[in-house]
């Protein structure tokens, strides 16, 4: 066994309305950042796990994120584990 | 004789003591049932009601539907009898996929504490039969993530079916999918709504309107047996 790192990018899915992203992009076209097309807000879990391979922790972490991390009526997520792309 | 009315009691539930006077208002036998325990003592219906379960933390609900209770809510749910989520019970009821959509942030992002006017868009629920189709009631809400959303075949599966319970009329205070304020299963047994009709259950508490409910659930012609043999 050894650690893993993995981290879960979880965003608002992109067809719903997203009042919190909308607010950060008003409020940075306000700062003058007029550069600013869309802005979107979710979250990032870390998460420090054991796991055998790298493959078993993307595969648990997943399971993570189906029952528990992402609820996918709602939202989507991208999983990263020891900082490489799993996903 | 009386409904037995389980009235499920999360870490963080703070709308079990009025939905629990609410029940007993209409006749109702209601007793709380804390979230660890797995016994739902032979309730007739279940009440997830309003609150912040767990803090709301990772998503409204999302923490509170692995509570132990959950597990009879769901058989309880899926021998028909009637389970009704309240707010945070409504979130707890979509995260634990009794009911389709989701729940996400108001349109507006403000947590919105007013009277609203619903309308009761179907009388074919256990929660609702004692309203007439067209019924408007004026309950309050108070909610930060009451934006019932669904992907646009669910929506129009809803509609479709009669499955929009409540709507909100004039103004839609979060910016829901349709104005939609509550929705029922396929089996038309499991019912959630975003406002709060054990807020205003008596003239004194601004109006009548939410014992609507209440009386409809304690009803003798809402038996679970009914939704049971609808399916």
């Amino acid at each position: 066994m050894a650690p893993y790192r993995v981290e879960v990018r979880v965003m608002p899915r992109a067809a719903l309305l997203d009042p919190q992203g909308q607010a950060v992009e008003h409020a940075l076209h306000a700062l003058g950042f007029a550069e600013v097309k869309q802005a979107r807000v979710g979250k990032h879990l870390v998460l420090e796990v054991e796991a055998a391979t790298r493959a078993d922790a993307t595969a648990r972490a997943r399971a993570m994120c189906d029952r528990l991390l992402a609820n996918p009526v709602t939202e989507d997520y991208h999983l990263a584990v020891d900082g490489g792309e799993a996903a | 004789m009386s409904k037995r009315v389980a009235v499920v009691v999360f870490p963080g539930s703070n709308c079990d003591a009025d939905t629990l006077a609410a029940a007993q208002a209409v006749g109702s036998d209601a007793y709380y049932v804390w979230h660890r325990d797995t016994d739902l003592r032979q309730a007739d219906v279940v009440i997830l009601p309003g609150g912040f379960s767990y803090g709301d933390y990772l998503r409204s609900g999302a923490i509170a539907r692995f509570s132990p209770v959950m597990r009879g809510v769901e058989a309880h749910a899926q021998g028909g009898g009637a389970v009704l989520g309240i707010c945070n019970g409504f979130q707890i009821l979509c995260e634990a996929g009794l009911l389709p959509g989701g729940l996400m942030r108001n349109a507006r992002l403000k947590f919105v504490s007013r009277p609203v006017r619903v309308r009761v868009e179907t009388t074919d629920t256990p929660f609702t039969c004692l309203s007439t189709q067209g019924d408007e009631l004026v309950v309050p809400i108070a909610h930060g993530d009451g934006r019932f959303v669904a992907d646009a075949r669910t929506a129009a599966e809803l509609e479709a079916e009669g499955r929009v319970v409540w709507r909100y009329v004039g103004d839609n205070p979060n910016g829901s999918t349709n104005d939609i304020a509550g929705i029922c299963n396929v089996a038309r047994n499991v019912v959630g709504i975003m406002p709060h009709p054990e807020r205003r259950n008596d003239p004194l508490l601004g109006g009548p309107d939410g014992a609507r409910v209440f009386q409809s659930m304690e009803a003798g012609s809402c038996d679970a047996a009914r939704w049971r043999s609808s399916r």
